[in-house]
């Protein structure tokens, strides 16, 4: 699947890298300003630069902290772990790319799902994080966000998923991952018809199969700002249509202006306007 | 339009002796008066011709597969149509935006059935590819297929559709109109229309745009065909950081009929003509027809309240991953 190398500023790179005699860790350059901005400052403010308002990719963990009321997230399926089914083997072999990625992160893999409450409303809640192996769908992110919405389903729910995956439908596990898109995609069918309210929250980045599955099948869609989302990545469109892409392609504004996402929620507001929108549409 | 007279196809490399073989035969053949040792000669060569194209198709991997699948001679649609159908009636258009040529739709006579066909056409010559557009469709050949399914959904006609493309259209334009959107909603609806519904992977099954047609009761995917999660040239560029690695790419990712039947992804691989379907339209189309007939009559047995949920429960298997074990709990 198509997969896009935004500049990913993954939140563990670019903290990484030590500036200039600056000790590590406590300052870090901002991609929307280019800016050495203060870590701490920008951790306080929900992982936005206090400069120029970028939205820095959120750790998977942090992000439940942000948007669930305290202590409310009980996390399912946790106990399922990714298989190697293919032997797949690239610079590195795929099993020890997990183990490496397991190790790097603290996640056992690129979902979290669960259920929570939201300013006091209780839901089922799942994010794929870009962290891991860029957040790509494989059989356990697809297992997980399937079984996910079955329960939202069957527990009359409403659903969250916040999606972060650059690299869409994982690679590594070949036609496997492909068929997630098609498990996760039927199962949000049956919530659909069984009248549940699902709402898609895209973040930076959410391209590939990724995006041409649950993803795009919100009936709400939120995107926070300027947040790159679309099928093929950009270099790849690039290659192919081989002009110069128009300012502004592939991000959030770009997606509304197009048609594609309802609104653009600044991070600090994402979580009333998602209790607002239950309020209006959940039941 | 009929395709112009083209020069004949270069054989691929592992063709080669098979070619040069079939060169020996027909200059045995043109002589006028053979003798009995020229007639043993002519004999012996054809078993030899047969034998190779067996072992040598037999022993392809997933990089020569690959070859195959995207032969410039290899039967696309417009071939599958006519020798297969006995009727073809186009129909057009996604009510939104326009026509896209690179997903061909409309009503189809096999044998008895009326059905629905869907097929990607990648094109057999310049003219061709330019008006199909490498078989890469925009969103809105996405919407004329799901809109042309629905109609036969309402009305109960079986669906048959046939995947050949590279990949849906990574454009400017494609984007703007939501190949994403449009993709994703395809996966869901076709999860749930009530007819059955029939793929078969032809040649190329390139990933999303592939599956945003393929979501069906009964997958099969031609022997020499592929299906895969991304190209072997766009693997190679990610994981290994140039497109020049694909062939690598193509072994790793086990994207032959052979690896998918083998993961029960699919449930059938259509066998091909020796040597392959490029070398014998006809009989790649009678093969393939004889499949579609038996497919679509199992499924025609299955009540139709069952259909959905069971193409529901094939999918919801799909996946292989471990669980860790909980205290207390045993394997
Ligand atoms: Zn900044």
């Amino acid at each position: 699947m198509a997969t896009a190398k935004p500049d990913l500023e993954s939140w563990q790179e670019s903290t990484g890298k030590a500036k200039r005699g600056v000790p590590e860790g406590l300052w870090i350059r901002c991609q929307g300003c280019r800016s050495t901005v203060y870590r701490r400052s920008v951790e306080e403010n929900l992982f936005i630069c206090p400069e120029c308002d970028h939205h820095f990719i959120v750790p998977g963990q942090i992000r439940i902290q942000q948007l669930l009321d305290p202590d409310s997230f009980e996390e399912w399926f946790a106990d399922l772990r990714p298989a190697d089914p293919l032997g797949f083997v690239d610079k590195m072999p795929y099993a020890e790319r997990l183990k490496a990625e397991a190790k790097r992160t603290g996640m056992s893999e690129a979902c979290v799902a669960g259920r929570g409450y939201m300013r006091g409303r209780p839901l089922v809640f799942a994010l794929t994080d870009s962290n891991f192996i860029m957040g790509s769908m494989g059989s356990v992110v697809g297992e997980k966000l399937t079984r996910a919405v079955e329960a939202a389903t069957e527990k009359k729910l409403p659903l969250v998923i916040l999606s972060g995956s650059g690299g869409g439908a994982r690679m590594h596990e070949g036609i496997y991952s492909l068929m997630q898109m098609a498990k996760v995609s039927a199962a949000l069918g049956r919530f659909h018809d069984a009248g549940g309210l699902y709402i898609s929250v895209l973040t930076h980045p959410t391209m590939g199969g990724v995006a041409a599955s649950f993803a795009s099948l919100g009936d709400l869609t939120l995107a926070e700002p300027k947040a790159l989302i679309g099928f093929a990545g950009p270099r790849v469109v690039q290659a192919t249509v081989n002009e110069k892409l128009p300012p502004g392609f592939q991000t959030s504004e770009f997606l509304l202006k197009h048609g594609f996402v309802d609104r653009i929620v600044h991070r600090h507001d994402l979580r009333s306007e998602i209790a607002r929108i239950i309020d209006y549409c959940g039941r | 339009m009929a395709p112009r007279k083209k020069p004949p196809t270069p054989p691929l490399s592992f063709e080669k002796p098979i070619f040069e073989l079939e060169a020996r035969l027909g200059e045995l053949e043109a002589q006028p008066d053979p003798t009995p040792a020229t007639r043993d000669a002519i004999r012996n060569i054809r078993v030899e011709i047969t034998r190779m194209r067996r072992e040598i198709f037999m022993g392809l991997d997933a990089a020569e597969t690959v070859l195959v699948a995207r032969h410039p001679d290899r039967p696309q649609v417009l071939d599958y149509i006519e020798l297969i159908f006995d009727e073809f009636v186009e129909l057009h258009g996604d009510r939104a935006y326009r026509d896209d040529r690179s997903i061909k739709t409309g009503f189809a006579k096999l044998g008895e059935e009326k059905i629905l066909f869907v097929g990607q056409h990648k094109g057999r010559n310049l003219d061709e590819r330019t008006e199909y557009n490498y078989g890469m469709a925009h969103p809105e050949g996405y919407r004329k297929a799901l809109g042309k399914m629905e109609i036969a959904a309402r009305y109960g006609l079986p669906i048959v559709c046939f995947i050949d493309t590279p990949g849906a259209f990574p454009g400017i334009g494609a984007e703007e109109r939501g190949q994403a959107y449009q993709i994703a909603l395809n996966l869901r609806e076709m999860a749930r229309l009530n007819t059955p519904i029939v793929v078969v992977v032809i040649g190329e099954g390139g990933s999303g745009g592939a599956l945003g047609i393929g979501i069906g009761d009964h997958i099969a995917v031609m022997q020499f065909a592929y299906y895969s999660v991304i190209s072997p040239e766009g693997c190679a560029g990610i994981l290994w950081k140039h497109a020049r690695h694909k062939d690598k790419a193509a072994r790793a990712l086990r994207f032959t009929s052979k690896d998918l039947l083998e993961f029960g992804v699919i449930d059938e691989v259509i066998p091909e003509p020796l040597g392959g379907a490029h070398r014998d339209h006809r009989a790649a189309a009678t093969v393939l027809k004889g499949s579609l007939v038996a497919a679509i009559r199992e499924l025609k047995l299955i009540p139709r309240d069952q259909l959905v949920d069971r193409r529901y429960d094939k999918f919801r298997r799909m996946g292989v991953f471990e669980k860790t074990i909980k205290e207390g709990e045993t394997v």
